[in-house]
C-alpha cells in the first residue's frame, strides 16, 4: 500500500483539504472569537449559539452537508469547517477575555487604538488563547475530516480505510489507522506543540529555561 | 489647627495662585451606587506641580485620578485641563499604574517604540527618543530584554521611561511603586525626583504612604473617606533631592497621619476645615495609617511636640 503509492497519495488529500478547511475555520473563527468578547451585542446574541453548536458532534453535520453539497469535496469541507471553527471561536473568545485589563488600560492611555490597537495590543495579549485554541481547531478538524471522509468515496485516509473494511483486510485498516494517528501526532507535537511552547516562552507565561 | 503646621514653615497650607490653573478641578462628585466615593471636591492643580493624593483606601484618591485620565466620567462637576473639559483618554493624560503594565511579548525598546509609533512619531525618531528614555531611567542594555526577564523595579522603571517617552503634558500615577520592596521603592523616588526637576512635568500621584507623598510632592491633597473629601491641601517647602529619613519629613509625616487618624476617628477635622462638606465620617473605620513610616518610626532623636495636643 506504501509502495504502491496509494497511502502517500490518500495522505496528501487528506492533507490538503483538512488545510482548506482549516484556514477557512482559523480566519472565521478568530475574528468571531474577538467580536464576541468585544461587543456586548455580539455576547448576547452569537455566544449562546456557538455554545449550543458546539455541543453537536461535527459529523452530525454531514447528512445536511450531503444535502446542501451533494457528494462532493465541499460537503467535506462544510463538516471540517464546522467542527473546528467553533472550538477556535470560543478558545479566542477566553484568550481576549483573559487579557491583564491594565493591558487594555494602558493602551488606551498611551492612545493605541483601531487597528493597531487589535493587531498590536488585543492578538498579541490573547496569543497564549487564541494558540491552544488553534490547536484544538485543528485535531477537532482531523477528527471531522477522518469521519466525513469514512462516508463516501473522497480519495483520503478515510475512504482507504473503508475500502480496507470492504476487502475484509485487516492489516490495511490497522496500517491506515496507525498512518493517521501518526499524522495526527507529528502535526500537534512538531508543529502545535512547538508554537505553542515558543509563545508562552517569549510572553512570560513559563519558567524561562 | 493650621498653626501647627507653621513652627517651621516647611509644611503650609497652600495659596492658591494666580493665573490659569492647569487642571482645574471643581466640586467633583461621585457615587458607586450608595457610597459617595468623591463629595464636593475643589483642587486647582498649576503646571509643574508635583501634587500628591494622599489618604487611606477608599478615600476616592484613585477615583479622581481615574477620573483625570478619562476612564471614567464622574457623576458630578467639572475637570478641565488647559481649560478643555476631558472625554476619553489621551496620551496627553498618560496614566501609569501599580503594575508595569508593559506588553509582555515586546522587549523593553518595543514597548517604547511601540507607544510612540502610535504617537505618530518616524522610525527613526523612535529609535532615538527610545533609547534616549532608556538610558535616562538607567535601563542601558536591557532594551532588548523582554519584561518578564526584568526584576520588578526594573519593570516600573521601562513602564516610567515610557510613560515618559511620551511626553504627556500631565502625568497621572497610580500608586506606582506600592508593589515594590522598601529598597527599590526608595530608589525609584530618588530617579523620580531627580527626573522631576530637570523635566518639572505636571504630575499628579496617588499614594496611601505618607512619606512618599512628603518626599515626592510639592504639594500634598490629604483626602479622607467617607464621603471621599479633602482634608487639607498642604505645600511642602522642603528643599529636593529630599531624604525619606530626614529629621524634619520624619516629623511631618508623624503631623499628617495624626491628622488623618483623628479625622477618621472623629470627623471633627472635618468640621474645622473650611474646604470640606462638613459631614461627619463615622467612626468605625479602622485607622489605615500606613507603611514605613510607622514600621521604622521614630528614628532615635525625634521627640518633638508631635503627639501632644488636644
Amino acid at each position: 500500500m506504501i509502495s504502491d503509492g496509494r497511502l502517500g497519495n490518500a495522505a496528501v488529500r487528506s492533507m490538503l483539504r483538512l488545510m482548506q478547511g482549516y484556514l477557512i475555520s482559523v480566519s472565521i473563527g478568530v475574528p468571531l472569537g474577538i467580536g464576541i468578547a468585544r461587543s456586548s451585542f455580539l455576547r448576547m446574541t452569537l455566544k449562546p449559539l456557538v455554545m449550543g453548536l458546539q455541543a453537536l458532534p461535527s459529523i452530525c453535520w454531514l447528512p445536511l452537508a450531503i444535502l446542501w453539497f451533494g457528494l462532493s469535496d465541499a460537503a467535506i469541507l462544510f463538516v471540517v469547517v464546522m467542527g473546528s471553527l467553533l472550538a477556535i471561536s470560543i478558545s479566542t473568545e477566553d484568550g481576549v477575555n483573559s487579557i491583564q485589563p491594565q493591558l487594555i488600560l494602558a493602551a488606551g492611555t498611551l492612545g493605541i487604538r483601531g487597528l493597531r490597537f487589535y493587531g498590536g495590543v488585543l492578538v498579541p495579549a490573547a496569543l497564549p488563547g487564541i494558540v491552544t485554541g488553534l490547536k484544538l481547531g485543528w485535531s477537532f478538524a482531523w477528527r471531522a475530516l477522518m469521519a466525513g471522509e469514512l462516508l463516501f468515496v473522497s480519495g483520503g485516509l478515510g475512504q482507504l480505510l473503508t475500502a480496507g473494511r470492504e476487502l475484509l483486510d485487516v492489516a490495511q485498516v490497522v496500517a491506515v489507522m496507525i498512518a493517521i494517528i501518526a499524522l495526527g501526532m507529528a502535526m500537534d507535537r512538531l508543529l502545535f506543540q512547538t508554537i505553542e511552547m515558543r509563545v508562552r516562552r517569549r510572553w512570560g507565561l513559563l519558567p524561562a529555561s | 489647627m493650621l498653626g501647627r503646621f507653621s513652627g517651621r514653615r516647611l509644611l503650609v497650607p497652600f495659596q492658591g495662585r494666580s493665573g490659569l490653573a492647569k487642571i482645574a478641578i471643581s466640586q467633583l462628585g461621585h457615587r458607586y451606587a450608595n457610597v459617595e466615593a468623591l463629595k464636593n471636591v475643589n483642587i486647582d492643580i498649576h503646571a509643574g506641580q508635583f501634587v500628591c493624593l494622599l489618604g487611606p483606601s477608599g478615600c476616592g484618591k484613585s477615583t479622581l485620578l481615574y477620573a483625570l485620565a478619562g476612564h471614567f466620567a464622574p457623576s458630578g462637576g467639572h475637570i478641565a485641563i488647559d481649560g478643555r473639559a476631558i472625554d476619553g483618554p489621551s496620551p496627553q493624560r498618560l496614566l501609569m499604574f501599580q503594575e508595569p503594565a508593559l506588553f509582555p511579548w515586546l522587549t523593553v525598546k518595543q514597548n517604547l517604540k511601540f507607544a510612540l509609533r502610535a504617537k505618530g512619531l518616524s522610525r527613526s525618531e523612535c529609535e532615538r527618543v527610545a533609547r534616549e528614555y532608556i538610558t535616562l531611567v538607567h535601563l542601558e542594555g536591557f532594551g532588548d530584554a523582554l519584561p518578564h526577564q526584568l526584576s520588578g523595579g526594573m519593570r516600573m522603571r521601562a513602564s516610567l521611561a515610557r510613560a515618559l517617552a511620551m511626553d504627556p503634558s500631565v502625568l497621572l500615577m497610580d500608586e506606582p511603586f506600592a508593589s515594590l520592596d522598601a529598597q527599590t521603592r526608595a530608589h525609584m523616588h530618588q530617579l523620580l525626583q531627580s527626573i522631576w526637576m530637570k523635566s518639572r512635568k505636571t504630575v499628579v500621584f496617588v499614594t496611601h504612604n505618607v512619606r512618599e507623598a512628603l518626599v515626592l510632592g510639592d504639594r500634598v491633597v490629604v483626602m479622607a473617606n467617607r464621603p471621599g473629601r479633602i482634608l487639607q491641601d498642604l505645600e511642602v517647602r522642603l528643599p529636593r533631592p529630599r531624604d525619606p529619613d530626614d529629621e524634619k519629613l520624619v516629623q511631618m509625616s508623624r503631623q499628617i497621619r495624626d491628622e488623618l487618624r483623628r479625622a477618621e476617628l472623629s470627623g471633627r477635622a472635618a468640621k474645622t476645615e473650611p474646604t470640606l462638606g462638613g459631614e461627619d465620617s463615622a467612626g468605625e473605620n479602622d485607622v489605615e495609617t500606613e507603611a514605613p513610616a510607622t514600621a521604622s518610626s521614630v528614628p532615635g532623636g525625634v521627640t518633638g511636640p508631635v503627639g501632644a495636643r488636644r
